[in-house]
């Protein structure tokens, strides 16, 4: 199989504030809106490089949103960064109005997303956010999986014309994508090529999933694993393409079910090819406090879950 | 520059285009379109500077209006068409099937003069703040304006924003408040007493002024009020009542968003002069 190698352990969101940094050095329209978690989002470079385009807004997220969309329509680039809960289910409505409907090209940073936020418990991990900011019509959803890959993204973020979700996490996780790699809104990356069965993953799952693979290659089972860190867009021909070489399907997400990847692909599949599909994901619950490795472990949301499942789909 | 005389021309026009709107579409919000119909048409053809010839929605080079209570398009239609936004004509399309002339204000449809999506209340301050904001980003000196309805202070983002612009000191945003007293449920004090407004603004770091929306003099006075103020925002409470201009219409929570009969429109427009011609 294709060899990843961990370069050292980083959290994605790092790779957020590196690629804020480097999108407001090259681009002068780019701003950043915090609501009191300039740390936690590591945007202290970009607010130590540009205190003026550094908007600390306090905490009120309906506020900062709203904000935002003004700056958006003075023709600024706002990225406005919290926790995952705090921008999307906290304020849903202000993005559905201000930057959705309202059409503003407003880039929201979503951080600590997922169980593996840890310790602060269930109102902090969200698990519902890519299907809300799914659900709005215009709106980009990417997921990287690893901190070259976030900081990738960031720079595509800045430059997309309209409104993006951009999901990523507190850990610090395997970083194995290349350093300097350019993201391509609306593209699925084939990580691993394989013929019995095909690994959708997002996030925090594509390490996962690479994990499982050498394991499941050990006894014989060769898979697929492809990095859907686009969900909107989504890459419906590499995907297809992808399925259909194994014909066999699992989707593994940091996410519940409810309209999550899973739902999404498998809708795909319904339409153009349909075929089995087994589903790691949270289920429909709120999580509790723990690290992450427990938590991964005790929602199933782990390399040992993606194994089970890829044996589920074979004997499909 | 257009007159006080002239201003009440235009608003008499206003209203009767509010009426035949909204009785023509059976919907929409007559009521507080009737209470900001005189303090908007001061700062459309009076105080703003703004030409919808150059207009583009990014406000630059000119004066910004956010309409924050998005439920009185028939005032904000009215005007845009007579400011020549678009033909007058148009008016008629209100709330129909396929108008630019949406029940609440869109950027979706193209029509020109609307600088945000509102509807959905308590937002369009933050949206105006955010312009404001990139305005002394770029260092224009264009003004905002944003018009909020006393009833629609009572949702928090409202006071989030309030805190925010004053942080910011963004002396270049001015907001009007409809303060007509009434909403759709019952009298503001009855459904959810805000106590005293000004007291309220005041405390959160603005500049308060408060005025007879009515009194096209004292409506210009309190323009040229605000527009005098350095290193805070600016609150206009001006004092209105809803349905203003039509008896059966005035002074209740009734017609906030009720559409009159043909028989109640031909009515009030027997009390509404027809100035500039009826689209």
């Amino acid at each position: 199989m294709t060899k990843y190698t961990d370069t050292g352990k980083k959290d994605t969101r790092s790779g957020f504030g590196a690629g804020l940094l480097e999108a407001g050095q090259a681009d002068s329209r780019v701003v950043a809106l915090t609501a009191d978690l300039k740390g936690s989002l590591k945007m202290d470079a970009f607010a130590a490089a540009f205190p003026e385009r550094f908007i600390q807004c306090g905490i009120a997220e309906a506020n900062m949103v709203g904000v935002a969309a003004g700056l958006a329509i003075t023709g600024k680039i706002p990225f406005i960064g919290s926790f995952a809960e705090f921008v999307t289910g906290r304020v849903y409505d202000q993005i559905r109005q201000e930057v959705a409907y309202g059409r503003t090209n407003v880039k929201i940073a979503s951080s600590h997303a997922g169980i593996t936020l840890g310790e602060d418990g269930a109102t902090h991990q969200t698990m519902e956010d890519v299907a809300l900011m799914r659900a709005l019509p215009g709106m980009t959803v990417l997921c990287p999986c690893d901190y070259n890959q976030t900081k990738a993204a960031t720079l595509a973020a800045a430059k997309w014309d309209g409104p993006v979700y951009l999901r990523f996490g507190r850990p610090s996780v395997p970083n194995f994508t290349p350093e300097d790699q350019v993201f391509e809104i609306g593209k699925a990356y084939v990580m691993n090529e394989g013929k019995d069965v095909t690994v959708f993953a997002m996030g925090h799952m594509v390490w996962e999933a690479l994990q499982a693979t050498e394991a499941l290659e050990a006894e014989g089972i060769s898979v697929e694993v492809v990095n859907v860190a686009s969900v909107k867009p989504l890459d419906e021909e590499t995907i297809l393409a992808s399925a259909c070489k194994s014909g066999k399907v699992v989707v593994a997400e940091e996410h519940n079910s409810a309209g999550g990847l899973g739902e999404l692909i498998a809708g795909l599949l319904a339409r153009r090819a349909p075929m089995p599909v087994e589903f790691v994901n949270g289920g429909d619950v709120f999580g509790q406090t723990g690290t992450p490795a427990e938590l991964m472990a005790a929602y199933g949301l782990n390399a040992e879950s993606i194994a089970c499942a890829v044996k589920r789909a074979i004997k499909r | 520059m257009y007159s006080v005389e002239e201003l009440g021309k235009i608003s008499s026009q206003v209203r009767r285009d509010i009426v035949r709107m909204v009785s023509a579409a059976k919907s929409g919000h007559p009521g507080g379109s009737m209470s900001s119909a005189d303090f908007l048409t001061a700062l459309y053809f009076r105080v703003m500077k703004h030409d919808p010839r150059t207009w583009t929605r990014d406000g630059a080079g000119q004066d910004v209006f956010v309409l924050s209570a998005g439920h009185v398009t028939p005032v904000y239609y009215s005007l845009l068409a007579h400011a020549g936004y678009f033909p007058v004509s148009e008016l008629a399309t209100f709330r129909k099937f396929g108008t630019r002339l949406q029940g609440h204000p869109s950027v979706d449809k193209g029509l020109p003069g609307i600088t945000q999506a509102s509807g959905s209340l308590g937002q369009g301050l933050s949206a105006a703040a955010g312009i404001a904001l990139g305005k002394k980003l770029d260092g224009a000196p264009e003004k905002v304006y944003v018009m909020c309805g006393d009833g629609e202070s009572e949702e928090g983002q409202i006071w989030e924003a309030a805190l925010f612009a004053a942080h910011y000191h963004l002396d270049n945003l001015i907001a009007l408040t409809d303060w007509n007293g009434q909403q759709i449920d019952g009298p503001v004090d009855e459904v959810a007493g805000q106590g005293d407004l000004r007291c309220k603004w005041e405390a959160f770091g603005w500049h308060v002024i408060v005025a007879d929306g009515h009194d096209f003099n004292a409506i210009l006075d309190a323009y040229a009020q605000a527009l005098s103020v350095q290193g805070k925002p600016v609150m206009i409470l001006f004092k209105t009542e809803m349905g203003h201009g039509v008896d059966f219409m005035s002074g209740t929570h009734k017609w906030h968003g009720k559409a009159p009969s043909a028989e109640q429109c031909e009515e009030a427009l027997k009390q509404l002069e027809e100035t500039l011609g009826d689209y």
